[in-house]
């Protein structure tokens, strides 16, 4: 087909012309959006089964503070027993079990991180149940974990991204911080690249939630593999204080340094001035 | 019997060999005669006299490593894009001095060894010098004729801080920018000229450009000039006015017993600065200090957690983290008291404490004498409780600033802890001096009891009656001076408010408030005993009747198996 400009330019004043033109934007710019916005991680697929054996776990395990249908337990003084679960999604189901937060084995400021109660089958069925009741973040794709592909522009700019958003509470190398009333930024020292990767998504407990809007699954991934470098690097300069910073030093410099200094002057002092004795 | 034979140094191979060049010295620069006195010079031999020596040698390493590193530190704050070997900052902006202490830790051979060195230092020199600065003061090594070298401490003290700060600030790290922070923040606390001042030091908002460079030229050029030169004054002083000593046999106001500078203490000293220097060699090797790549550069909106200052600003730290938020605007400025009364008053109620107390303490006993015997902590009870209580305050504050590090190593509130603390500041020190100044009375009466009833022997008798009781033995009389050898306890006389013709006198009301806490100085002390209590004492240990054995001039006590020992 053959397109004159003078075609073109006859019809141009056709009353459709306009809605045409609004089409082909439109078509363009949701072209243009499927390909380059951020994707979220990929979900995994659940059966039927799985959601049911869930619901099964669930209620044993988990109804008696989060309610027979995961709508959430108020107190009758309008407090928070056990919050919905409605919209958490696969990936906080994943972190709070997974890492044995919960089940919770008492009433405390924050869960701390456990053994987990369900094995992993168990975790994923539960998973599913929930992600059934309605969307919300999934389990991450595994092309977002493999932290060890990430060169070294990655590994920068993911260091960027937690000195800008994490270290203020959890520390230049992750080694944790104190929150207000006995809560706490927990140690991302041996944590799984999946579990960072969903407190990232899910905003577990004091945790604020960092979208893909906020930070795109690959820039997350960079900020991963940021931890796992710093944390899996040597320790370089000797024994660390687990990156506790000064006190830690403080510590040793009175301790070791003043201390032992100490005994050798005790040392010292303890020893006379030495001089050639003759037996008479 | 031995006896002690020794060879003039003329006569041995090494001073044949050394004489010409000696001697060809002595032509030119006359040493000689200042050399003969001064070598000979005699120092006192105990543990504690060896505080300050701590800090001197950690002075001299820091010199060393110091010069070490300026040959590749850049003090600039110009942005450079780092390709160092440090893999997770390559293609990072960050400034120059951040750039090249990664340099020096990771692309100069001994680099890193250098700067933990340099580091292990000076926290060591700060502590040293603080715990030198203790045994000053519970032995009152400071009273007349030695306050201004007392003075000359503080300043050495303050100073060291400084420029201990200075240093932690310069690799412009997350960490040390942070620091900065926290002092620029207390510059615009103070009232009115805050701003200005900052404006002043910074070269306009902070951070600028200005900082680092000016933290350099202090950090390697007029702060350590001014150690050097306190520290000569410091030493100078030391030998004019003679070591203190403790007390002892053969030990007087009048005399130094102890052993000569050349060859003891030449040996001791000299020997004792290879084992600091080991000691921070040793430190900077295998344990970790400042891992400045761990924060990454500073960036004013980057902060984090666990941020901590060096442990000598920990106490300042910790006062501003459980000050409560007051803050007033009125005359059109912000008066921020919950930063200027901590942060600024906290150091300055420290360092002014520190540099009167020498003169509060001679106005409150009224004591002109020169002393150069040590006090004994126990003998001046109030003394040693209120430097307890003085220790206490510091130690709360320096708690507090790691209170973050507590609440997250002992699951505790961070809340609570603050509660602690702020109740703890102004209680705990109170409960401390209470209980040091008991421990020191009754340290005072286990003194006077064994002066008066001997010391315990180890050895059971038995009566006729069949009651047991431990035989008690006089203490050798050596033993008995050194425990007698302080002053006795001045008479507390209220002062006359009023002339003979029943006038008010002038200072009635000053000497009024002075008798008030001279009397709590002393209050419940114990003095020591009597010639006439000892006499009595003595005939009465002497007794040998109801005794089955005579113990004997020479008895020593029972060893731990019940075997009586002799000289």
């Amino acid at each position: 087909m053959r397109f004159s400009v003078r075609t073109l330019s006859t019809r141009r004043r056709h009353p459709l012309a306009g809605l045409v033109v609004l089409v082909l934007g439109l078509v363009a710019a949701a072209g243009l959006w499927s390909a380059l916005a951020p994707k979220p991680a990929q979900a995994e697929q659940y059966t039927a089964r799985d959601v049911e054996a869930g619901r099964e776990l669930f209620l044993i395990g988990c109804a008696s503070c989060h309610g027979q249908n995961a709508e959430g337990i108020t107190t009758k003084d309008g407090g928070n027993y056990g919050p919905s679960l409605i919209g958490v999604g696969a990936a906080a189901v994943d972190f709070q079990v997974g890492t044995g937060r919960m089940p919770m084995a008492q009433s405390a400021p924050q869960a701390p991180r456990k053994a987990p109660e369900y094995d992993a089958e168990e975790t994923r069925q539960l998973s599913a149940y929930i992600a059934s009741l309605a969307p919300g973040p999934a389990i991450p794709a595994e092309e977002y974990l493999n932290y060890q592909d990430v060169d070294v522009e990655g590994l920068r700019e993911g260091g960027e991204f937690f000195r800008t958003n994490c270290t203020a509470c959890h520390n230049s190398v992750g080694a944790g911080g104190a929150l207000p009333n006995g809560r706490y930024a927990p140690t991302l020292k041996g944590v799984s690249a999946k579990h960072i990767y969903e407190a990232m998504v899910t905003g577990p407990q004091q945790m604020p939630v960092f979208n893909d809007d906020l930070i795109t699954p690959e820039d997350k991934r960079n900020v991963i593999a940021y931890i796992k470098r710093v944390q899996e690097q040597p320790n370089y300069g000797g024994i660390g204080g687990g990156g506790l910073g000064p006190v830690v030093d403080g510590v040793f410099v009175w301790v070791l340094g003043i201390g032992g200094l100490i005994g050798f002057a005790i040392w010292i002092g303890a020893h006379g001035a030495r001089s050639k004795k003759k037996k008479a | 019997m031995s006896t002690d034979t020794y060879t003039p140094v003329e006569d041995t191979g090494f001073g044949k060999k050394a004489a010409g060049p000696v001697g060809w010295l002595d032509d030119r620069l006359g040493l000689a005669g200042v050399a003969k006195k001064n070598l000979r010079k005699v120092f006192p031999e105990h543990w504690s006299f060896m505080l300050g020596e701590i800090a001197l040698w950690s002075f001299v390493v820091l010199l060393l490593t110091g010069v070490f590193l300026t040959f590749w530190f850049q003090p600039s704050m110009s942005e450079v894009v780092y390709d160092g070997s440090y893999a997770p900052f390559r293609g990072l902006e960050m400034s120059q001095a951040y750039a090249s202490t990664l340099h020096i830790s990771f692309d100069i051979r001994g680099g890193l060894l250098m700067r933990q060195i340099h580091h292990w230092a000076a926290a060591l020199f700060v502590g040293a010098m603080l715990a030198h600065m203790l045994r000053i003061f519970f032995t009152g090594a400071y009273r007349k004729p030695r306050e201004i070298n007392w003075l000359i401490g503080v300043g050495l003290l303050a100073l060291g801080m400084v420029e201990g700060f200075a240093g932690y600030s310069l690799p412009d790290d997350l960490l040390s920018g942070t620091g900065l922070r926290f002092v620029d923040g207390l510059i615009r606390s103070i009232p009115l000229v805050g701003s200005y001042l900052e404006f002043f030091i910074f070269g306009g908002e902070f951070p600028g450009e200005e900082i680092i460079p000016r933290l350099y030229m202090a950090h390697i050029l007029l702060i350590p000039a001014l150690l050097l030169g306190l520290i000569a004054a410091h030493m100078l002083l030391l030998v004019y006015h003679k070591h203190t000593q403790w007390p002892g046999a053969g030990r007087t106001n009048d005399n130094v017993v102890g052993y000569p500078m050349l060859p003891v203490y030449a040996a001791k000293a000299g020997g004792f600065f290879f084992v600091v220097f080991g000691f921070t060699a040793l430190m900077g090797a295998l344990v970790q200090i400042n891992p400045v790549w761990a924060y990454g550069p500073y960036n004013p909106s980057e902060v984090t957690a666990g941020s901590q200052p060096d442990w000598y600003m920990g106490f300042s730290e910790g006062l501003v983290r459980i000050m409560p938020n007051w803050e007033s605007t009125f005359l059109g400025h912000t008066w921020s008291w919950n930063v200027f009364i901590p942060g600024v008053g906290g150091l300055g109620l420290l360092f002014t404490v520190l540099a009167l107390w020498p003169f509060v303490e001679r106005w409150v006993t009224g004591d002109q004498r020169e002393h150069h015997l040590l006090e004994r902590p126990r003998n001046a009870p109030t003394r040693t409780g209120l430097g307890v209580a003085g220790m206490t305050f510091y130690g709360v504050g320096w708690a507090a600033g790691g209170n973050d590090i507590i609440a997250t190593q002992f699951h505790l509130s961070i809340n609570a802890l603050t509660h602690i603390f702020r109740i703890g500041i102004f209680l705990f020190p109170v409960i401390a001096f209470i209980i040091t100044r008991r421990i020191c009375i009754g340290l005072q009466r286990a003194d006077q009891n064994k002066i008066l009833h001997g010391y315990e022997t180890g050895v059971i008798e038995r009566s006729p009656d069949g009651s047991y009781a431990e035989r008690h033995a006089p203490l050798p009389v050596t033993e008995q001076y050194r425990l007698t050898a302080h002053d006795r306890l001045p008479a507390l006389e209220a002062p006359a408010e009023t002339d003979e013709n029943g006038v008010a006198l002038p200072h009635g009301r000053v000497a009024k408030v002075r008798h008030r806490v001279r009397s709590f100085y002393y209050k419940g002390a114990i003095d020591k005993p009597t010639l006439a209590e000892v006499e009595h004492a003595d005939e009465h240990l002497a007794e040998i009747e109801g005794h089955p054995v005579h113990l004997g001039e020479d008895f020593q006590g029972v060893s731990e198996t019940g075997i009586p020992k002799s000289h």
